[in-house]
């Protein structure tokens, strides 16, 4: 199949867009308090075209509405537990069951216990996402949510965004490499992957396709009969309908960032330098404020990145092995390694059978870290709250200070697969690539181990001098709320919002 | 060299004291998964020679995949106490029961045949089980020697911020005779300790050369046997992994959690997994075969701080229980289970095939080594539901918060420490590791 051919209007929009022309957002997060009022304004919804889709318009929509649910959510809508028992148990348990956030580093200042959502009375059932022109928004808003809406819902929180021009609150650029979807599914399916490539398989992005291992994710395969009717059948089960495809798992996080804090400590770190405070906040980040990347740019093209992304993405740390370029423990290195499934792409098959007896060169870090195809995420997060000028960062805040910092949204379609493997294993992990005693300079919460009483340092190594290290790195980002969300296919929503019981 | 083994006492429960049992066990925890290591029963903190223990009930939660091949599901509930240490296992036990003879008691007292009045070091020995496979993530590698290469680092690691000013000047080959000329001093103030190796202990190195030569050798004489009987065998094997019958279902998330609640407090985990072998004679030598390379791999061929491309293990063998009918695995890992899981898979799947493949229900294999795990989601889903509680275990804790690579960075900064001179490469890359 081209790309031209897939069936881009059974998908929600967010899975290929980000919807960055639309300037104003928000996010409400509803608890459904009457299920057929909640799947009337579903099907008003649905009946007026409301919920925007992944076909490219031309000109590209004023206004964009998406929409997902909880596991809880779809209990509440009306969902039986057989149909919910398909999806994967950690949407269906949530982010904060104790052993996952713990898992996630959501303990202690970031547990669910503190979170302004998304725990106990206030865990979602669904979120209602509405992007739009900013002179349209207000009344695009009122248009979507008509008369049903407070019948159906209560609403926890509705979560603003703010338009920060594609820096995050803390002054980088933000939503700089993101993977290349294969929505044709040309990529050819490989056992082993050589070289990094951007390129992801749909099924890591979309239920119901191929996956990087060539095989499906799990999700709710049901028996054909006329409430599923509209449903397409499951390409690995073709007898059974696939509620999961061209859909795909939401995770949902917000984080505050205290900016602050962030820029203070590094200005005291590096004596008030302006060059020197710059040289470590890009250290940290990975990236200079303007998106840069610390590593020299490849003359070989990746794929999956093309001649427009190549200045800030055309680049692997195969050519910083040492880490004195990008430090290891950097936050967009720990985010994507850009590696492959063998470390140094072996030559020929018995380079590479030495490397899997493990006989590869004997330095500390060789092969230390997983390929990253497996892990992989789609960003789709905004900023809220005001933007801060560094100047004004480094003075003492007002009393008034509002909150900012980031709504995290990525799409997987593996939630333990790849976000949460990438939270755990790589950002809060103190022992990411061989570091140790530290977790991502941004997002780590310092939180000791036993064992390891130190998780906030950040090291750098020097290309031909002793490593430096910073330590006493306060908590910089604060997690406030957060849910794992199923955004379900149009078909899929359209089955949901007639669904009683089934 | 004092090379590691290990230990296994496993017996039988008597099953009206099972409640007892496993109340025992939870009173040698602080909370779930979290062991207190000077608990009343088996104070482990004061054991210097021991890296991992673990106790555990081997519930077999796949008693019943059995009826598929006609097998009888009906086994005795087990209780297992194992763990690595340093040295001889006679050696350990016999300190065991002098240093916790009451706690051990009272545990074993739980068990069918356990005997008030009896010897408790001749009890244990008799139940003592082996392992048909084992791997030792760096053998010679004592938890002496972990602790004192720990305090080595720490040691440098205070000196390094204190002087950072004057070294970052410093050439790495500077850097180092500085920091050589360091640890010297502080090793001749007594404020540092860097013990030798102790010899080899003769009878275990006779041991290991015989192992490692003899093998091979029966290897090799048995190989016009193996050789004709090779196609007859193939052909069946291959017959068997189209036929036999995969039992992946989804994880149980109640099953899931409650394995969850004991795990990821520590950089290290704990992984027990249990289930039966596939019936039949052809199976039973693969799986041997197997393991036996796997073992023989493990023990004279990888090298030190590598199972194959594999970092992250610490301690792992493999047990057969009930006359090789079911096998029990056990592991020792940094990280989270889904990272552990995924480096298997990605790194060393055929590994992975060889020794589980042949366990009932496993994912469909092609030629013993291909596919199997490959399908990710149904090997997660077999591992999970074949990952039994361990009720209590412990990681010395001379080295809780340290990962098998960080151990490997210690013991490579030591190296370097007690090297007279480095070239600037050599250098370049002992300074990276501080």
């Amino acid at each position: 199949m081209s790309e031209a051919d897939f069936d881009y209007a059974d998908v929600q929009g967010l899975v290929r867009f980000g919807y960055g022309h639309l300037k104003s957002a928000s996010y409400s997060v509803l608890r459904i308090k009457n299920p057929a009022a909640a799947r009337a304004w579903l099907r008003g919804a649905l009946q007026s075209n409301a919920v925007t889709t992944a076909v490219k318009a031309s000109p590209p929509p004023t206004t964009a509405l998406n929409v997902a649910f909880t596991a809880s959510g779809l209990k509440e809508l009306g969902l039986t537990p057989v149909v919910i028992n398909g999806f994967s148990n950690e949407f269906i348990a949530g982010m904060t069951q104790t052993s996952r956030a713990r898992q996630l580093g959501d303990i202690e200042e970031n547990a669910p216990a503190h979170w302004d959502w998304g725990y106990a009375a206030k865990e979602p059932h669904l979120v209602v996402m509405f992007f739009a022109e900013k002179e349209r928004f207000d009344a695009f808003v009122q248009n979507s949510i008509g008369a049903a809406w407070k019948e159906a819902f209560h609403e926890i929180d509705s979560l603003p965004t703010a338009d920060l021009d594609g820096v995050e609150p803390f002054g980088f650029a933000d939503g700089i490499s993101q993977p290349e979807i294969d929505w044709g599914q040309q990529r050819e399916s490989k056992d082993v992957q050589l070289d990094y490539t951007n390129i992801a398989a749909l099924g890591e992005f979309l239920l119901g396709y191929p996956n990087e291992y060539g095989k499906f994710t799990e999700r709710p395969l049901l028996e054909a009969d006329a409430t599923t009717n509209e449903l397409l059948a499951a390409l690995d089960e073709p007898g059974k309908k696939d509620l999961g495809r061209n859909g795909t798992y939401l995770v949902m996080r917000q984080l505050d960032q205290d900016v602050r804090k962030f820029w203070q400590f590094i200005d005291k770190q590096a004596g008030g330098d302006p060059a020197e405070r710059d040289k470590l906040a890009a250290a940290m980040v990975g990236r200079k404020t303007d998106g840069e990347p610390l590593v020299p740019i490849r003359n070989e093209p990746i794929p999956g990145i093309d001649e427009k992304q190549a200045s800030k993405n055309q680049f692997t740390f195969d050519d910083d092995p040492a880490g004195a370029r990008c430090p290891f423990g950097a936050h967009v290195r720990r985010a994507n390694p850009r590696n492959a499934d063998f470390p140094e792409r072996p030559a020929n098959t018995l380079k590479k059978l030495i490397t899997i007896a493990g006989f590869g060169p004997n330095r500390f870090r060789y092969d230390l870290m997983s390929s990253v195809r497996f892990h992989r995420i789609l960003r789709r997060g905004r900023e809220y709250g005001p933007s801060v000028k560094l100047l004004e960062a480094l003075a003492p805040p007002p009393s008034d200070d509002p909150p900012r910092g980031l709504h995290f949204v990525c799409l997987n379609a593996n939630i333990s697969r790849q976000f949460e493997f990438l939270q755990n294993a790589w950002i809060a992990s103190t022992k990411f690539a061989g570091v140790t005693g530290e977790s991502d300079p941004l997002l780590g919460n310092r939180q000791s181990l036993p064992g390891c009483p130190v998780t906030a340092n950040f090291t750098m190594p020097g290309s031909s001098s002793l490593p430096r290290r910073v330590s006493g790195l306060p908590q910089f980002v604060t997690v406030r709320g957060g849910a794992y969300f199923f955004l379900p296919s149009l078909r899929a929503l359209r089955y949901f919002a007639v669904v009683e019981n089934a | 060299m004092t090379p590691q083994s290990g230990f296994m006492v496993l017996a039988p429960i008597n099953p009206e004291r099972e409640t007892e049992l496993r109340q025992l066990l939870d009173s040698m925890n602080d909370g779930p998964g979290q062991v207190n290591p000077n608990n009343a029963l088996i104070p482990f903190a004061q054991f210097e020679e021991l890296h991992f223990a673990r106790l555990l009930i081997l519930d077999d939660n796949s008693l019943k995949d059995r009826a598929i091949y006609g097998l009888p599901g009906d086994f005795p509930l087990q209780f297992a106490f194992l763990g690595d240490i340093d040295g001889e296992e006679e050696t350990f036990l016999k300190e065991l029961a002098q240093r916790a003879p009451e706690g051990l008691r009272r545990l074993f007292s739980c068990c069918r045949d356990f005997d008030p009045d009896c010897d408790l070091l001749a009890w244990m020995k008799r139940h003592r089980s082996l392992a048909i496979a084992s791997f030792v993530n760096c053998r010679g590698r004592t938890v002496r020697r972990i602790r004192e290469e720990a305090q080595l680092r720490e040691t440098l690691d205070r000196y390094l911020t204190e002087k950072a000013a004057t070294l970052a000047q410093m050439s790495p080959r500077e850097v180092h005779a500085k920091l050589s000329e360091f640890v010297a001093a502080e090793k001749s103030a007594g404020r540092l300790t860097l013990s030798g190796e102790s010899p080899t202990p003769i009878a275990w190195w006779i041991g290991n050369t015989l192992h490692m030569i003899c093998l091979p050798l029966l290897v090799l004489l048995a190989l016009p046997v193996l050789l004709l009987a090779l196609p007859f065998y193939l052909i069946r094997v291959r017959y068997l992994e189209k036929t036999d019958v995969e039992i992946c279902p989804k994880v149980d998330p109640a099953y899931s959690e409650m394995l969850a609640v004991a795990e990821d407090h520590f950089v290290t985990n704990q992984y027990t997994a249990f289930g039966s072998r596939k019936p039949g004679l052809v199976r039973l030598l693969t799986m041997i075969g197997a393991l036996s390379v796997v073992n023989y791999a493990a023990r004279h061929i990888t090298r030190p701080g590598h199972l194959g491309r594999i970092r992250t293990i610490h301690f792992a063998r493999w047990v057969f229980l009930d006359g090789k009918e079911r096998m029990i695995f056990f592991s020792n890992y940094d990280g989270s289970v889904e990272s552990y899981m995924d480096d298997f898979i990605n790194k060393t799947g055929f590994g992975l095939n060889a020794a589980f493949g042949s366990a009932i229900g496993y994912p469909r294999t092609r030629w013993f080594l291909f596919d199997g795990c490959a399908d990710e989601r149904k090997f997660k889903n077999f591992n999970r539901r074949h990952t039994i509680p361990t009720q209590v275990w412990y990681k010395a804790t001379a080295y809780l918060g340290l990962t098998a690579v960080d151990l490997d960075r210690n013991s490579r900064i030591r190296k370097g420490v007690e090297k007279p001179s480095m070239s600037d490469a050599e250098a370049r890359e002992w300074v990276a590791l501080l």
